[in-house]
C-alpha cells in the first residue's frame, strides 16, 4: 500500500494525554491507512481507551497532533464524529426498539434521506438474514446477531473510518467469523477499520497491527512482520513478550 | 452446643458490626448526598422559619384614628409594642389610604371610629375596622389575626371594665401569639426525618443489587435480617444527629422551647426514625432500580405524607376516604406527638395511643421486609 | 466418593414464554476437580451457576452441591461454596483491603485466617490496597473478586466467566492461579467463552444454547475430532476461503489465526494435495497445506455448523 497514494485515514503524531500526574497516553505516532484493518491491541490500563477517544472527537489531547479523516482532533471534534462510525461491546443499540427502529433510528442520526434509509435498510435486513426478526426487540435477538447488527449500524452511513472496541468478546466461534467476513467487506469498500480485541487469533486477521504497552505503542506491524520480529510463532507470545513489561497493572 | 450457640452470636454481631461499618463508609464517602442530608434539615428548618413563613414581622400598617382619646391611644400603643407591626404615624384621610396600599408602603390598615371610647362605655361595644391587602391572601388573613388577637387582648387586659368587653368567642390555645414556628417545626421534623429515612433506605439494597454485590451476599453466610438491620443502623444514627439539629435550630434560632419532656421527645422521634427506615427499606427489597426506589420513595410517599400529615391542610376537613388514608401515615402519628410533647407539654400517658400506632406499624412493615426479602434472584 | 456438584435433569425458563435458558443439563464435578464450562454468551452458563448456587430455582430437576441439596438445603451451601459472579461484584466506592475485610467478615473469617490461600493473588494487589475498587483495572479487580470469593477457604468455588473483557496477559495469571488453588484441594466449576482457555481444566462441558453438547477432559473431546484437519494458507484469508469453498469434497472451512482450518472426511487420504493444486490452480502463491491439530474451538465450530446443517 503506497502512502504517498493513498491518503492516511487517521494520522497521530506524540499525541499525549494527560491526567494529572498520570500520563495515560505517552506521545503516541502512528498513521493508519485509508481501507486498512488496524488492530488496535494492549492489557487493560495501557491506555487504549483513552487514545480512542481522542480519535473519536470524545476526549481533547494535552499535546501532540492528530487527524482522523482529514480533521483535527482539537479544533473539528464535530466533522470528526460525522465522518466516523463507533461501536463497542457494552453499548451498541437500544434493547427496547426493534431492529427497524434501531437502524431508522442511527441512520437518522446520520441525516440519511427518508427513502434512502428505507431502501438500504431493506437491503440490510436481507443481508444479516433478520427478515423475520425486523420487527423483534433487539434485545431478544442472540448476542451473535445483535454485535453483527450494530457493526452494519455502523457503518450504515458509510463512514471514512469505523471505530470498534472489543465486539467480538463473549460471541461463539462460528459467528465471530460471520462477523470478521463483515469487517472484510467494509474493509474492501474502502472503510478503515480500527479494531480493539482480546482474540489474539483476531489479530491476525488484521493488515497491521499495534500493541500499547503503558502508554505508548510497544510495537506496529504486520502479524507476519511482527512474529518474526519476536521469532515466534503467535500473536499470543508476541503480545506476552510485550505486556509482560508492562509496570501499569493496577491503573 | 451453649458454646457454640455463643459463638455464632458473636459471629452474628461481628457480621453486624463490620457490614454498619461498610455502610458508613459508603455514605461519608458518597459526600454530595451527605452535604444533601445534613444540609436540607437546616435549609428546611431556617426556609420555613423566616423566608416562607406566614408568620407577620414588622408589617407596615396605617392607623386612621378618627377618636384620638385615650382608648384609641393605648390601642395604637399596644399595636406599635408587637413586633409584628410598624405603624406609620401619617394622619392620612380615610380616602388617602386605598393610595397607601396601592404603592405597597402598607400592608394593612386600622380604622378606629370617631367615638371610638364613648361608644364603648356607652353601649358596651365597638366597630373598628381592619383593611388588609388580600392579594397575598394568607398574609391577609394572618395580619386579620393578629390584629383581632391583639385588639382582643387589649379589651381583655387593657383596663375595660368588666361589664362593657365583648370578647369574640375564638381563642388562640397554646400559640396565643399565634407564631408560625410551633406549627411548622413539628411538620418540618416529620418530614425532613421521612425524607432522609425513606430516600436513603429505599436505595440501599436496591444498589447492591444493581451492582451485582447482592448475588454475593446471598450467597454467604449473610442472612435477611442481618443486612435489614445493617443498611438500617448507619441511617438512624444519621436521622438522630438530624434530628438534633432541627431541635437546636428551633429553639435557638426560632426562639421556640421545648415545652414537654426531651427525653421523650427524642425517643418518640427514634421510633418514628425506626418506621420510615424500615418503610424505605421495604421499598429497597421489592423495587429492582434505584431509579425506581427513588421514584416510589418521593412521589408515593413524601407527597401524600406532606399533605396527609395534617401539617399543611387540617385532616378534619378531608373526605372520608383521605382521612382514612392520613391515618395509614405515620407521620400523621408522628406530628401529633411532637406538637404534644413541643407545644402542649405532653407526656407518654397522653400519647399512648398514638406510640402504640407508631410502633404497631414499625412491626408490621419489619414483618413485612422480612417477608418480601428474596433469597433468590427468581422474579416473584 | 461423593461428587461436588451433581446437577440432574436442571432446566430453567424465564418470562411468560417460558424462554428456555437451561435444556435438561446434567453435570457431575468431582472432589479437586477444575471443571470448565465452555460456551459463548447466552448459552446458559450463568443460569446453571445460579442454580448450583440456590441463587435461581429449577424448573425441573435436582441438584446437589457437596451432598446438599440446592432448593433444600440452601443455607448450608451458602455457608460453604464461593461465589464470583458474571460481574465484579465489589463495592467499588470502598478499597481493595476494606472489600477485603468487609467480604472476610461475612464469611466469619478474617484476611488472616486464610492467608496462605490467597497470598499469591495478594501481593499482586498489595501495592492498591489503599485504592478505591473501582479505581483498579479489569486484571486487578478481577484478581481481588477472586480473593474476597476464597476468604473463606470455599468447599467449592464458583467462577462466573472470571477472564471476560479482561486482557490476556491478566487471562493467563488467573488460569495459574486457578491452577495453584486446586492444588489446595478445592473443586473450581468456572464459565468462560474463551475456547482457548478450556485446556486449563481437566475436565470441560461444551455448551450451547442451553445444551450440553459433550463432556470430557479437553485431550478426549480433541481427539474425537471425527474430521482430517488440516491448516492452510496461500495468500489472504479472504481470497484463501474463497478459493476453497469451490473445491468439493470439503466439510468445512474458516478462519483460525494465521491459517484457514480445513475439515475433511477421516477416509479421504488425498486432500492434502487435491487441496494444494487447487490453491495453485485458483492461482494463489505461497501455498502452505499442513494436518492441524484439531483444537476446542474446532470441535465448537463442527457442533454449532452441524446443527445449522
Amino acid at each position: 500500500m503506497s502512502t504517498t497514494a493513498t491518503p492516511h485515514s487517521i494520522v497521530a503524531e506524540g499525541l499525549t494525554k494527560r491526567f494529572g500526574d498520570f500520563v495515560a497516553v505517552d506521545a503516541v505516532s502512528f498513521h493508519v491507512n485509508k481501507g486498512e484493518i488496524f488492530g488496535f491491541l494492549g492489557a487493560n490500563g495501557a491506555g487504549k481507551t483513552t487514545a480512542i477517544r481522542m480519535l473519536c472527537g470524545l476526549s481533547i489531547p494535552t499535546s501532540g497532533k492528530g487527524t482522523v479523516a482529514g480533521f483535527d482532533v482539537y479544533t473539528q471534534t464535530e466533522r470528526i464524529k460525522r465522518n466516523i462510525g463507533y461501536m463497542s461491546q457494552k453499548f451498541s443499540l437500544y434493547e427496547d426498539l426493534s431492529v427497524t427502529e434501531n437502524i431508522e433510528f442511527f441512520a437518522g442520526i446520520y441525516g440519511l434521506s427518508r427513502d434512502r434509509i428505507r431502501t438500504k435498510r431493506e437491503e440490510l435486513i436481507a443481508k444479516l438474514g433478520l427478515v423475520q426478526e425486523a420487527d423483534k426487540l433487539v434485545g431478544a435477538l442472540p448476542l451473535g446477531w445483535k454485535q453483527k447488527l450494530a457493526f452494519s449500524v455502523a457503518v450504515f452511513h458509510q463512514p471514512q473510518i469505523v471505530f470498534l472496541d472489543e465486539p467480538t468478546g463473549g460471541v461463539d466461534p462460528v459467528t465471530r467469523r460471520q462477523f470478521w467476513d463483515l469487517i472484510y467487506e467494509a474493509a474492501d469498500v474502502g472503510i478503515t477499520v480500527f479494531v480493539t480485541t482480546h482474540y489474539l487469533d483476531e489479530a491476525e486477521y488484521c493488515d497491521r497491527v499495534s500493541i500499547m504497552v503503558d502508554g505508548r505503542i510497544a510495537a506496529l506491524d504486520t502479524p507476519t512482520e511482527l512474529k518474526k520480529q519476536f521469532g515466534t510463532g503467535t500473536m499470543d507470545s508476541v503480545f506476552y513478550e510485550l505486556a509482560r513489561g508492562a509496570k501499569r497493572g493496577g491503573a | 452446643m451453649a458454646t457454640q450457640g455463643k459463638k455464632k452470636r458473636s459471629a452474628h454481631l461481628s457480621h453486624l458490626l463490620s457490614f454498619v461499618r461498610k455502610e458508613f463508609r459508603h455514605m461519608l464517602r458518597d459526600r454530595k448526598t451527605l452535604l444533601i442530608l445534613f444540609g436540607m434539615p437546616v435549609v428546611q428548618v431556617l426556609l420555613f422559619g423566616f423566608v416562607l413563613s406566614n408568620e407577620v414581622k414588622e408589617t407596615r400598617i396605617i392607623v386612621v384614628d378618627q377618636a384620638k382619646d385615650a382608648v384609641s391611644q393605648a390601642l395604637i400603643e399596644k399595636i406599635e409594642a408587637s413586633s409584628y407591626f410598624t405603624v406609620l404615624t401619617d394622619s392620612l384621610p380615610p380616602t388617602g389610604i386605598t393610595d397607601a396600599f396601592r404603592s405597597g408602603r402598607i400592608k394593612a390598615a386600622l380604622v378606629l371610629p370617631v367615638d371610638l371610647q364613648r361608644d364603648l362605655l356607652h353601649d358596651g361595644r365597638n366597630t373598628v375596622q381592619i383593611l388588609t391587602d388580600a392579594t397575598d391572601i394568607n398574609l391577609a388573613q394572618t395580619i386579620e389575626g393578629y390584629l383581632t388577637a391583639i385588639i382582643t387582648d387589649f379589651s381583655l387586659a387593657d383596663g375595660m371594665a368588666a361589664p362593657y368587653v365583648i370578647a369574640p368567642e375564638t381563642r388562640m390555645l397554646y400559640n396565643p401569639e399565634l407564631r408560625g414556628a410551633p406549627n411548622f417545626v413539628p411538620g418540618v421534623m416529620a418530614m425532613v426525618l421521612l425524607l432522609v429515612c425513606v430516600m436513603m433506605t429505599a436505595v440501599a439494597i436496591v444498589r447492591e443489587k444493581e451492582t451485582g454485590t447482592m448475588e454475593v451476599l446471598l450467597v454467604s453466610p449473610m442472612r435477611p435480617v442481618m443486612v435489614i438491620l445493617a443498611k438500617a443502623i448507619p441511617y438512624l444514627i444519621l436521622s438522630f444527629i438530624n434530628l438534633l439539629a432541627i431541635l437546636l435550630l428551633s429553639t435557638t434560632a426560632l426562639d421556640l422551647p421545648i415545652k414537654g419532656c426531651l427525653p421523650l421527645l427524642l425517643a418518640e422521634s427514634t421510633l418514628f426514625i425506626t418506621t420510615c427506615l424500615t418503610l424505605g427499606i421495604l421499598i429497597s427489597i421489592v423495587t429492582a432500580s434505584q431509579q425506581t426506589a427513588m421514584f416510589i420513595a418521593l412521589i408515593g410517599l413524601l407527597l401524600p405524607t406532606m399533605m396527609l400529615s395534617g401539617f399543611m391542610f387540617p385532616i378534619e376537613n378531608m373526605p372520608m376516604a383521605l382521612q382514612a388514608l392520613a391515618y395509614a401515615t405515620p407521620s400523621r402519628w408522628y406530628y401529633v406527638i411532637v406538637k404534644d410533647i413541643m407545644i402542649k407539654g405532653a407526656g407518654i400517658s397522653a400519647l399512648w395511643q398514638e406510640t402504640a400506632v407508631l410502633a404497631g406499624m414499625t412491626l408490621l412493615l419489619f414483618a413485612l421486609c422480612l417477608k418480601m426479602f428474596n433469597i433468590r434472584l427468581d422474579e416473584r | 466418593m461423593e461428587l461436588a456438584i451433581e446437577a440432574t435433569d436442571l432446566s430453567k425458563w424465564y418470562g411468560k414464554e417460558k424462554t428456555l435458558a437451561v435444556d435438561h443439563v446434567s453435570l457431575a464435578v468431582k472432589p479437586g476437580e477444575l471443571f470448565g464450562l465452555i460456551g459463548p454468551d447466552g448459552a446458559g452458563k450463568t443460569s446453571i451457576f445460579r442454580m448450583l448456587t440456590t441463587l435461581l430455582l429449577p424448573n425441573t430437576g435436582t441438584a446437589r452441591v457437596n451432598g446438599f441439596d440446592v432448593v433444600k438445603d440452601y443455607v448450608e451451601i451458602r455457608d460453604r461454596v464461593g461465589y464470583m459472579p458474571g460481574r465484579f461484584s465489589l463495592y467499588q466506592d470502598l478499597t481493595v483491603e476494606e472489600n477485603l475485610s468487609f467480604f472476610a467478615t461475612v464469611f466469619n473469617t478474617t484476611i488472616e485466617e486464610n492467608h496462605h490461600l490467597i497470598k499469591d493473588i495478594y501481593v499482586q494487589l498489595e501495592p492498591f490496597k489503599k485504592r478505591y475498587a473501582g479505581k483498579l483495572s479489569g486484571g486487578m479487580k478481577q484478581k481481588l473478586a477472586l480473593c474476597c470469593a476464597l476468604i473463606h477457604r470455599p468447599e467449592v468455588l464458583f467462577l462466573d466467566e472470571p477472564t471476560t473483557g479482561v486482557d490476556p496477559v491478566s487471562r493467563k495469571d488467573f488460569w495459574e492461579m486457578l491452577a495453584r488453588l486446586k492444588e489446595h484441594g478445592i473443586t473450581i466449576l468456572v464459565a468462560t467463552p474463551y475456547m482457548d482457555e478450556a485446556t486449563r481444566c481437566d475436565r470441560i462441558a461444551l455448551i450451547q444454547e442451553g445444551r450440553i453438547l459433550q463432556v470430557d477432559t479437553p485431550a478426549a473431546i480433541t481427539a474425537a475430532y471425527p474430521d482430517r484437519l488440516f491448516q492452510v494458507k496461500g495468500g489472504s484469508m479472504s481470497a484463501t476461503l474463497r478459493a476453497l469453498n469451490k473445491l468439493d469434497g470439503i466439510i468445512r472451512c474458516y478462519g483460525s489465526g494465521e491459517f484457514a482450518h480445513v475439515a475433511v472426511p477421516a477416509t479421504a487420504t488425498d486432500m492434502e494435495q487435491r487441496i494444494k493444486d487447487h490453491l495453485l490452480a485458483q492461482g494463489l502463491t505461497d501455498v502452505v497445506v499442513r494436518p492441524a491439530i484439531p483444537t476446542i474451538e474446532d470441535v465448537f465450530i463442527k457442533f454449532t455448523q452441524e446443527k445449522k446443517a
